[in-house]
């Protein structure tokens, strides 16, 4: 940012010296030439003040500079900064040295010695900062260069003692980045460096300004995250650095004590002013504890989450930092959490009726209370009641962390996760709310603390809702009173906000199946059924009584007693239910009734085997028929995918994976067909038609190939290589039909070389992968090359065809799991008569309610495409903030669409759809690529394979009804 | 040294009014009046502070720290009618609601009760013209040499701590502060300015108190619960402060919950105060100072205004009504009228002093005697629910942590419960802890450092001598201090003495030292010449043609002694400048020539 300022400035600065127009003339004829660095050093020479040169440099600088000519360019700088007076001049170019050497391909080694030379006679701080900054980036390129290092470390030291604070910081970050990690290295190389560098970083611990003291612990953590094992000595340096003036002291202080802690957990160290001794974690806890309460809030933050991260931390100490010890004049008092509990376990609930039943009881010694030293003490009471929501979010994470490791500790913070339920911000409440539905496995909520979670489902805010059903679907409840009271208030809930219907549902129907034996005594209540008398039968359709069903009928599952509780209605209704919501209804055994399902739910494993044997022994089928005729390997590959669809439809489980062979056998099955010999031996005027066919088909397959590479999730490299062998396949034909169909050769000229490229690349990409793919057809391919490069393209095309023709069909391995990606658009509902009314010109604001699945990235690739029905089509990206997370694997996507149009006579429809973009080079295939590879074939890659752009429609289009009205005048 | 004394607020809860003097210059810090009395205890004695001069000529100015009654009650009285003309900070939302306070205060004692001999609204008007309003963290110079700065403290809107500064010695005043944020304050805060005197309330100096959050859901759950039965809920509060606080806790909880039945205020002062609330967003907490763009959290969508005729409306409601102890007023009217309804609610959100009809309720009385020996039966629930806005014991120690002073003292709270701070703070911190009772003055002895300016060349050309500044370690340097004109500077000695127009005078020491040698005085000159120069190595040493040695700027002669030719007098004479070489020198030569080798 300080960079782009001083940019800015200059730029406005140097207005003034651009009076010079005949300059500006003669320049542009200069940069005509080739060599980037001649001109500079013409401009550079000519430059009569310093800020002219300036200028120049500033101009220099917004172009890239080609690899050849980077070294000639940093000689002619080097060259200009000796002569340089001004020091404004020389720290532009010390910056732009730095820029240099950061190019790619350019190893920064020749320059070095100049740098370090540069370094001796400078005299401004500023300079010799930038400098150093510049010696920062050529180490950080020669990394694997251990004397370099050595050599850069050396000088670094040598500037330590430097009085402006900007360049002792700069050769701590130097010293931080590249100092000798490894001990051995250290002792080969006879200089000063050889020095202990944490010693050299620990020394200017105590430095006297706050912005080094920052630095050098930086430089220490830098360090410890290059792999060196820092010294325990150091703790008690970073403990006083605790209790630095400075927050950005204090700051990285919290870290690195931190990180010292991790190292060290089990070193004892002493506690000062007693002979006592305990663990250095648990010091650490306590001192980490004890800045939560710092005055500077980022101080607070940092302190607070790194608390989440030390599981190590003795049970004791960490149960302390919810504790408070309150009192009251002096007197023991309770907390009123412990007040709940104690009414809870004597049988009573709140009274709170008189005034002062929380007065104190017992006396408290007064030597004994300490009100400040006890370190972890409250600790989370404090962050959790802080002033900023940042402290406070990053306390219910600590907590959440912690109490994922510590089921007692779990069970202690929860009154206060709780309490966090009725925070003023509201995602601190949906933090909480998140925070208790991953520590659910280790707690039961009492009753008390049922009720305050279950005062929360009146949130207005939809997501409070959603987060908390999902909080319950996981949550275990003591007794049959607080599955009632559940119940009551989901119910509640039901009737206020309508819309929360299927979430209401789903989270009673994990309820039911986690506590059958609390739900069987409250049934007869429920269904309100009468030993003696008929009770009317309760609407079907209601959808309160539909809550309650679900939560019966899932309790059931594991209850065989409870079906004799139903009557008749009951019965009728489950049959109906389990028929309309087979995905909240489970299959029950019912006596003397028509087992509905009795075949499928005791045996659903080997049934699963079965369906996956099918698919596999379909596949195999194919996959045997190497050389049938065409029309009966046609026949087979037409049934085997319309067999593979139907079971992908009737076993969801599968349908990833069945729903993948299936489009991987269609793109067969085209080529196949687009490649019929007969077609191709027609005479020419007949060409048209096959050539619309086999185009079409070639067309079709490409964006199949994208479809099978981008919108299933668990595609490994294998099934990659597989399709993008496909992808090569279709362009091939789309080539041989270019050919057959242009005249004249020259056009096919830049196709065939386009093509080898292509081959080319997928050679490079899948080296690894062609021993598995003998007999293919970029097996046969690659055998050609040296022939094909040589031929013409006519001949080219031939060879092409031949060897399509011949090549064998790929066998394509199933990976472990495959999911395709889905989204359902729950609102719009597409169900509504009364068209959305807008002035034509101005916008209205469509919401769009969507759920997805096995999408990764959606922020990223998800977006919602708009058509009009003028054909007019408008793609929306969704911010990041629109997409929710609510379990893995699913997204839920809750945005506005903004629509707008000119006016229309009449109501008309648009649709609305979700489309799943993509982009080559983010394609599998690429990170595939080991890293040596990539920075050697980088630049010399062909662009063809990059940048290929994308999007997949993977909803079923929503429409919407819409009426631009004109505007009034 | 400073003297702190309490004219107001020493060991007490009331009327705070402390005297400091620091370093010359006469502050006076509240100036509050006590609730408790309707005579002339109600107001500090202001006598005591000079006996009888003129005020405006002792104090160099007065703070008031927030709009609290208790801290500002006394100030029309102080300005207007005692007399004092000289400045008075306060911050920005004091000022603006400290006169509506003040102007209630004067209405209720002069036109209610009919007392005479109080000042009047004019006065209150004018008595703010004198005020001068500051911002946070905003540094003002009262006059050159004292500054004051204010810091943010919670409390009530507007309520400040005060720094106040005179050279390099400082003082604290917190007045009162919370280190727990609420609903609509921030917590108080205060950099690590170290202060020679923390002064600091300790309302609650025995106290550490529960979290927040459980007091404020037990109230909402009340509330909640009542309104879901069709109760109606009586909350009675003070105009302002904590009235603010519920207000803004149900408004959030009814746009939460989506509820709607509806809440009053009772109207009048409060929706004046209510404007200012609006006004000071800086002021308040993180969530209203991050929301008032879409929305100022003070503009209740829920809370309208009370109009009597509502309390007889049948239906759920909650109103808020004052005074807040149930002994008069609007409060005491709509309580007889729900007291009969089992299904409604009072909540007392704070304390009630004893003999109202609030302290009774409390105390568990269900059947009160009204006026004209009617009897009321008390049928509503009653709940008590405590919502204070003072530090308690944790909060005062980690504020003490935060600004790290050298002494501290304790006002404004019971002395038996301030014995036990004191302790507290003595052993943990271990630095002094005072407590003045009412009109005792404690006097802090400090130990000021005295700043000196130095020349930049001297500073240079010293540190390029030693090693790099070193923080733990103090360093010697060598130059003139001059003081002049109440300042201090060190200089370069040239400079020293072209400034005063003093000749330089030169100091030499000369030595002679005996040496036992028969030959020539020539030689002796050569030999002592080829030992110096073999001795010492690092140092210029040469021999002159008339036969004398220097060594740098140390002259060294031989001469024969006049009765005994065999021994040499050495005359070595040196400049003090060089006495460390010197002394060696003659030190070295005492030791005598080493036997010659030729």
């Amino acid at each position: 940012m300080a960079a782009h300022l001083k940019k800015r400035v200059y730029e406005e600065f140097t207005k003034v010296v651009q009076q010079q127009h005949e300059d500006l003339s003669t320049k542009k004829l200069r940069l005509t030439k080739p060599s980037k660095s001649a001109a500079l050093h013409v401009d550079l020479c000519k430059a009569t003040s310093p800020a002219d040169a300036l200028q120049y440099l500033l101009q220099f600088a917004r172009k890239p500079v080609e690899v050849e000519s980077v070294e000639g360019v940093v000689r002619i700088l080097l060259e200009h900064y000796y002569k340089e007076n001004d020091a404004s001049v020389r720290l532009k170019i010390a910056s732009l040295l730095g820029l240099l050497s950061k190019t790619a391909g350019f190893s920064p080694d020749c320059i070095m010695d100049d740098a370090i030379n540069t370094l001796q006679n400078e005299k401004s701080h500023q300079v010799l900062a930038q400098l150093l900054d510049t010696l920062l980036v050529i180490g950080t390129k020669l990394t694997e260069n251990s004397s370099v290092r050595m050599r850069l470390v050396e000088v670094a030291c040598k500037h330590l003692t430097d009085s402006s604070h900007g360049v002792r910081n700069k050769c701590l970050q130097l010293i931080g980045c590249l100092g000798p990690v490894e001990k051995g290295v250290a002792k080969e190389v006879e200089s000063q460096a050889a020095k202990d560098v944490q010693k050299i970083i620990g020394d200017h611990f105590n430095d006297q300004d706050p912005r080094v003291r920052t630095a050098a612990i930086k430089a220490m953590l830098q360090l410890h995250e290059r792999g060196l094992k820092l010294q325990q000595a150091i703790y008690s340096q970073a403990c006083k650095l605790l209790a630095d003036d400075y927050e950005q002291v204090r700051s990285a202080a919290v870290q690195l004590i931190w990180v010292l802690s991790q190292l060290y957990p089990e070193s004892i160290v002493p506690i000062p002013s007693s002979n006592e001794e305990i663990r250095l974690v648990d010091d650490a806890f306590g001192k980490i504890c004890h800045m939560v309460s710092d005055g500077s809030w980022v101080v607070r933050v940092q302190a607070a989450k790194l608390l989440g991260s030390m599981q190590q931390v003795s049970s004791h100490f960490l149960e302390q930092t919810l504790d408070k010890k309150l009192m009251s004049d002096l007197r023991r008092k309770r907390t009123a959490h412990e007040r709940a509990k104690e009414l809870y376990s004597s049988g009573e609930f709140s009274s709170g009726r008189k005034w002062g039943d929380d007065a104190p009881k017992e006396e408290i010694d007064t030597g004994a209370v300490n009100l400040i030293e006890s370190g972890a003490c409250g600790a989370f009471v404090h962050g959790l009641e802080d002033e900023m929501y940042e402290v406070r979010i990053a306390a219910v994470e600590a907590l959440c962390m912690l109490a994922q490791s510590s089921p007692s500790f779990a069970e202690k913070c929860l009154d206060f996760l709780v309490d966090m339920f009725n925070d003023e911000i509201e995602e601190v409440r949906l933090q909480s709310i998140h925070t208790m539905r991953k520590i659910s496995n280790n707690i039961t909520l009492r009753e008390d603390q049922l009720d305050t979670v279950l005062a929360v489902l009146e949130d207005s805010s939809r997501d409070i809702r959603e987060a908390l059903h999902e909080l319950l679907c996981c949550t275990n409840v003591s007794t049959k009173e607080g599955i009632h009271l559940a119940l009551v208030e989901l119910l509640k809930n039901l009737t206020k906000y309508p819309t929360d219907r299927e979430s209401i549902w789903k989270c009673l129907k994990f309820l039911g199946s986690r506590h059958p034996t609390l739900v069987l005594p409250l049934v007869p209540e429920l269904l309100s059924t009468h030993p003696f008398f008929d009770t009317p039968e309760p609407d079907m359709d209601d959808p309160a009584y539909i809550a309650v069903l679900v939560l019966i009928f899932n309790a059931a599952k594991s209850c065989p007693t409870m079906p004799a509780l139903f009557s008749d209605h009951t019965f009728r209704h489950y049959a109906y239910l389990r028929d309309s919501l087979s995905h909240l209804v489970p299959p029950l055994r019912l006596p003397g009734r028509k087992l509905v399902s009795s075949p499928v739910s005791p045996s659903i494993m080997p049934h699963e085997d079965a369906s996956q044997q099918f698919l596999h022994q379909s596949l195999e089928r194919v996959y045997n028929l190497q050389h049938l005729d065409p029309q009966g390997v046609q026949e087979l590959l037409e049934f085997t995918i319309r067999d593979l669809q139907r079971l992908g439809e009737l076993q969801s489980e599968l349908a990833g994976m069945a729903d993948f062979t299936a489009t991987y056998l269609q793109c067969q099955l085209l080529l196949i067909k687009a490649l019929q010999e007969k077609l191709w031996n027609v005479a020419a005027p007949l060409y048209l038609k096959q050539n619309a066919l086999a185009s079409a088909a070639a067309k079709q397959i490409l964006e199949e190939t994208y479809k099978m590479e981008f919108m299933y999730s668990g595609v490994e490299s294998r099934q990659v290589v597989i399709i993008h062998h496909m992808r090569l396949q279709a362009k091939a034909l789309q080539l041989i039909v270019t050919a057959r169909t242009t005249r004249g050769v020259e056009p096919l000229f830049g196709m065939c070389e386009k093509f080898l490229q292509e081959v080319d690349s997928f050679q490079r990409c899948f080296i690894s992968e062609l021993p598995h793919m003998q007999g293919s057809f970029v097996d046969k391919l690659l055998d050609l090359m040296p022939r094909l490069v040589t031929s013409k393209p006519s001949e080219v095309v031939k060879i092409l065809q031949t060897t399509l023709r011949q090549s064998t069909f790929l066998h394509l391995p199933l990976p472990e799991e495959l999911h395709k990606a889905t989204a359902n658009i729950i609102e719009p509902t597409g169900e509504s008569d009364n068209p959305l009314r807008f002035t034509s010109g101005l916008v209205v604001a469509l919401d769009v309610d969507a759920t997805l699945e096995h999408v990764q990235d959606p922020q990223g690739t998800v977006k919602v495409q708009v058509l009009y029905p003028d054909g007019q089509a408008q793609i929306i990206h969704p911010k990041a903030a629109d997409f929710r997370n609510p379990g893995p694997g699913r997204h839920r996507l809750i945005t506005q669409v903004y629509l707008s149009h000119t006016a229309w006579t009449e109501p008309c429809q648009i649709e609305v759809r979700l489309l799943l973009a993509y982009n080559s080079n983010r394609s599998k295939a690429s990170a595939k690529i080991p890293k040596s590879t990539w920075s050697e074939s980088l630049e010399a890659l062909p662009q063809s394979e990059n940048g290929i752009e994308g999007t997949i429609p993977f909803s079923k289009p929503v429409k919407v009804y819409i009426m631009p009205k004109p505007a009034r005048r | 040294s400073f003297s702190g004394s309490g004219a107001g607020a020493g060991q007490d809860v009331g009327r705070s009014c402390i005297l400091v003097s620091i370093a010359g210059k006469n502050v006076m810090l509240d100036c509050g009046m006590h609730m408790g009395y309707n005579d002339d205890r109600r107001f500090p004695d202001f006598s005591y502070i000079t006996q009888n001069g003129r005020l405006t000529d002792f104090l160099d100015c007065v703070i008031i720290s927030h709009f609290h009654l208790d801290h500002c009650g006394a100030l029309p009285y102080f300005s207007e009618m005692v007399g004092y003309d000289g400045p008075i900070y306060m911050t920005h939302p004091t000022k603006a609601i400290c006169p509506i306070l003040l102007e209630d205060y004067r209405k209720i004692t002069v036109d209610k009760k009919g007392e005479i001999n109080f000042f009047t609204s004019q006065m209150i008007k004018d008595c703010m013209k004198k005020v001068v309003a500051v911002h946070l963290h905003q540094t003002v110079q009262v006059d050159e040499e004292l500054e004051i700065k204010a810091y943010y403290a919670g409390h009530v809107l507007g309520a400040a701590m005060f720094q106040i500064k005179v050279g390099c010695e400082s003082v604290v005043y917190t007045g009162d502060y919370n280190m727990t944020p609420d609903r609509h304050l921030g917590a108080a805060w205060i950099d690590k300015c170290r202060p020679d005197l923390l002064i600091s309330e300790s309302t609650y100096a025995t106290t550490i108190r529960d979290s927040k959050r459980c007091r404020e859901r037990d109230f909402l759950k009340k509330v909640h619960e009542t309104v879901e039965r069709g109760g109606k809920v009586l909350i009675p509060v003070f105009a302002l402060g904590r009235a603010q606080e519920l207000c803004i806790l149900l408004e959030t909880f009814w746009e939460r919950m989506n509820l709607k039945a509806p809440i009053y205020f009772s109207t009048g002062l409060t929706e004046k105060a209510n404007h200012y609330y609006k006004l000071f967003i800086t002021w308040t907490n993180q969530k209203i100072r991050k929301t008032f763009v879409q929305r100022n959290m003070f503009e209740f969508k829920h809370i309208k205004a009370f109009d009597r005729a509502f309390a007889d409306n049948p239906g759920p409601m909650v109103v808020f009504a004052t005074p807040g102890m149930l002994h008069a007023g609007q409060s005491l009217q709509i309580f007889k009228k729900w007291a009969g309804n089992e299904k409604n609610m009072v909540i007392m959100p704070g304390y009630c002093v004893q003999g109202t009809v609030g302290h009774k309720i409390l105390s568990g009385q269900r059947k009160l005697e009204m006026e004209g020996r009617q009897i009321l039966e008390v049928k509503m629930q009653v709940e008590y629910m405590s919502f204070s806005a003072h530090a308690d014991a944790k909060g005062i120690m980690q504020l003490i942590r935060q600004a790290e002073p050298r002494n501290v003292l304790l006002v404004h709270g019971e002395a038996k419960k301030m014995e036990f701070l004191k302790q507290k703070i003595e052993q943990e911190f271990h630095v002094n802890c005072y407590m003045p009772a009412n009109g005792e003055t404690t006097t802090i002895f400090t130990n000021p450092s005295i700043p000196v300016d130095i020349s930049l060349g001297l500073l240079k050309r010293e540190t390029a001598i030693g090693l790099l500044p070193d923080v733990k370690k103090p360093q010697l340097m060598h130059g003139t201090l001059i003081m002049k004109d109440n300042s201090f500077r060190l200089v370069s000695p040239e400079q020293a003495l072209k400034e005063l127009g003093l000749a330089e005078h030169q100091l030499r020491f000369t030595c002679r030292v005996h040496i036992q040698d028969p030959r020539k005085e020539h030689e002796t000159v050569l030999r002592v010449y080829n030992h110096l120069k073999g001795v010492l190595k690092d140092y210029s040493v040469q021999h002159l043609p008339d036969g004398s040695i220097t060594v740098e700027s140390i002259l060294i002669q031989a001469t024969a002694h006049s009765e005994d030719q065999g021994t040499k007098v050495l005359l070595v004479s040196w400049t003090y400048q060089d006495e460390e070489l010197g002394s060696y020198l003659t030190s070295l030569l005492k030791k005598g020539l080493p036997p010659s080798t030729s």
